[in-house]
């Protein structure tokens, strides 16, 4: 069994005029299920095809049509609750959110209130070693995605695309357990990986396919203790709900901008207004949606459409049985079974391709020595050239080849980061370019006195300088190397510089 | 539970249905006596019973994640009063 002790991190306090002030914050997150077709309908969800392309005349809500479900959208919610180790509703039911804007042509949003498909769970939010915050969460229900509206392609005119319209959302809830700006950001960051892991969601933000609704609220030192206490929300503070938001930076500067500008309200003494408002990244604010304030008597009703979604146990049961190793699992097993630090094996385990990669250069050699490798070197490597691990050039067989020749004692540290420039540009078999190119490492302690002495030889002001100051001994060890092209085993060459400059 | 004529304009506006203001106490009358109507139906007692959603015994219908459909935006857009380079144009929408 997994341990998860850990102490909770600290709340984020702002200092105002008039004391201490706290945020507390729940999020909505609206993550686009990988599916091949739509949530109701035979359409396509391929981004980026040509507008009003990838529509049916059910997403288009033409008269007479009627909503068929895609059988594995509800299985990925199903997969994702299971993964956030929640209860599966073994019955759910489908309701109509009535408003209109031109983006969605029903005129309301099939969804789910009164009976989501999954209840409660929880994501634990690391936010550093033996830190972090357990997230409740409250649901996940399926809903329809809504079409595009463009705004910007003609002066009086709005541009609708219903390419999204009707595509499958799980809308995950959370309660109000985060709290702070960089928590949010950790939490979505960690949703993120999990849904990637369990492959239930792409993740892609840049796309809008993971964006996040934000509620913030500010309260006094204590008063979310008492709320958690008592479950009375009358402890905490009026809150606001900021919308669609798809970075992980506009996340942090809208909750920042929005608890400072709720306390400025409230130690002016004024009240804040429970609203949904908009952040504008290139002012960095938040500003009121009014548009949308009129619109907030939803009229929700049963979808006389669609009958109850039952499922059985045993359907979920072989979900559950099919999950994978999930993020915290995993790095909890990198530390134990390859003696990793925390930092490592987060680093390896933020996504399931760099986890498999590793754990196949780490299988039978050593995994310290593999992670710094996969971490340093070919991380860093990949990241110059914008790549990520998928486009890896080198392989894990090849990466670990370069690590045998390491172990092997065949080649030195600074040799094998040559030679991974090489296998990187150039690709081949590490131990067969080492033996081609006359990269091999000279052990032979004949081969190195030799070079020591000519060393020596052709230094004597050096020498005497070397019998007062015994730290000159690595002018030497370099000027072997150097003479040997790197090629010494430079422990085997200070030993014998020290010998013979008898230090 | 009466209807007033404020709320009638209200569930008017959010239904998108112009209603003039002479024409507003007849409906909110008409509501009322809607609602009073189907009040009666809380008089029957129905606890602990399964609220019934098909007069036949049916699951949901389900399909594969198959792409069957899509691909005819002219059909699509053909009955839209306004469209350019394959989208719908409405009036702006200002946010």
């Amino acid at each position: 069994m997994l341990d998860l002790t850990f102490d909770a991190p600290k709340p984020r306090v702002i200092s105002g005029a008039t004391g201490d002030w706290e945020m507390v914050i729940g999020m909505e997150v609206h993550a686009q299920v990988a599916s091949k077709a739509k949530l109701f309908s035979g359409a396509s969800t391929e981004f980026g095809a040509e507008p009003n392309s990838n529509v049916s005349f059910v997403d288009a809500a033409m008269p007479g049509m009627l909503p068929v479900i895609n059988e594995f959208c509800v299985e990925q919610a199903v997969r994702t609750g299971l993964g956030l180790k929640a209860k599966i509703n073994l019955k759910s039911a489908f309701d109509r959110k009535n408003y209109f804007y031109p983006d969605l042509p029903q005129g309301y949003q099939i969804s789910q209130l009164y009976e989501p498909i999954v209840g409660e769970g929880e994501v634990i939010v690391w936010m550093g070693e033996g830190v972090a915050r357990r997230v409740r969460i409250e649901r996940i229900h399926i809903e329809q995605d809504a079409g595009k509206s463009i705004h910007d392609m003609d002066p009086h005119m709005s541009f609708v695309d219903l390419n999204r319209t009707g595509v499958a959302l799980m809308e995950i809830v959370s309660r109000p357990d985060i709290r702070g700006p960089e928590e949010a950001a950790a939490y979505v960051t960690k949703l993120r990986q999990i849904l990637r892991y369990l492959g239930t969601c792409d993740g892609n933000m840049q796309n809008g396919n993971l964006r996040a609704d934000v509620n913030v609220s500010v309260c006094r030192p204590g008063d979310y203790e008492r709320y958690r206490e008592s479950g009375d929300f009358s402890h905490l503070g009026t809150r606001c709900e900021i919308k669609n938001m798809n970075s992980m930076r506009f996340i942090q500067q809208a909750i920042e901008f929005e608890a400072r500008r709720q306390i400025a309200i409230l130690e002016d003494g004024g009240e804040v207004v429970q609203e949904t408002r908009l952040f504008d990244p290139d002012r960095g604010e938040t500003r009121s949606m009014r548009s949308k304030e009129e619109a907030h008597d939803y009229r929700y009703f049963p979808d006389p459409d669609l009958l109850p979604l039952e499922i059985e146990q045993e359907w979920v049961d072989a979900i559950r049985d099919s999950l994978p190793e999930l993020p915290d699992e995993k790095k909890a097993r990198f530390i134990a079974e390859f003696g990793l630090s925390d930092y490592d094996a987060s680093v390896l385990t933020a996504d399931v391709e760099s986890a498999a990669y590793f754990e196949d250069v780490a299988r039978g050699r050593d995994g310290k020595l593999a992670a710094n490798w996969v971490i340093n070197e070919l991380f860093g490597r990949l990241k110059k050239d914008g790549h990520d691990i998928t486009r890896s050039p080198v392989s894990p067989g090849q990466l670990g080849g370069i690590i045998d020749l390491i172990r092997k004692g065949d080649i030195s540290g600074k040799i094998a980061k040559e030679l991974f420039e090489i296998v990187y540009t150039e690709g081949g078999d590490p131990a067969r370019i080492v033996e081609e190119r006359g990269m091999k490492q000279v052990t032979d302690a004949g081969a190195i006195e030799a070079a020591v002495d000519e060393v020596i030889a052709a230094n004597p002001a050096q020498v005497e300088k070397a019998r007062d100051n015994p730290k000159l001994a690595g002018w030497f060890v370099g000027q072997v190397m150097k003479a040997t092209g790197g090629k010494a085993n430079p422990k085997a060459v200070n030993e014998i510089v020290r010998k013979k400059l008898d230090l | 539970m009466p209807i007033d004529a404020k709320t009638a304009a209200h569930v008017a506006r959010l239904a998108r249905i112009r209603v003039e203001e002479e024409r507003l106490p007849a409906l909110a009358e008409e509501f009322s006596a809607i609602l009073g109507f189907i009040e009666q139906l809380n008089e029957v007692d129905v606890e602990g019973v399964e609220p019934m959603v098909s007069v036949s015994p049916m699951r949901l219908k389900r399909r594969p994640d198959v792409v069957t459909d899509g691909s005819m935006p002219e059909k699509i857009l053909a009955n839209a009063p306004d469209a350019r380079e394959g989208f719908f144009a409405v009036p702006k929408v200002v946010e």
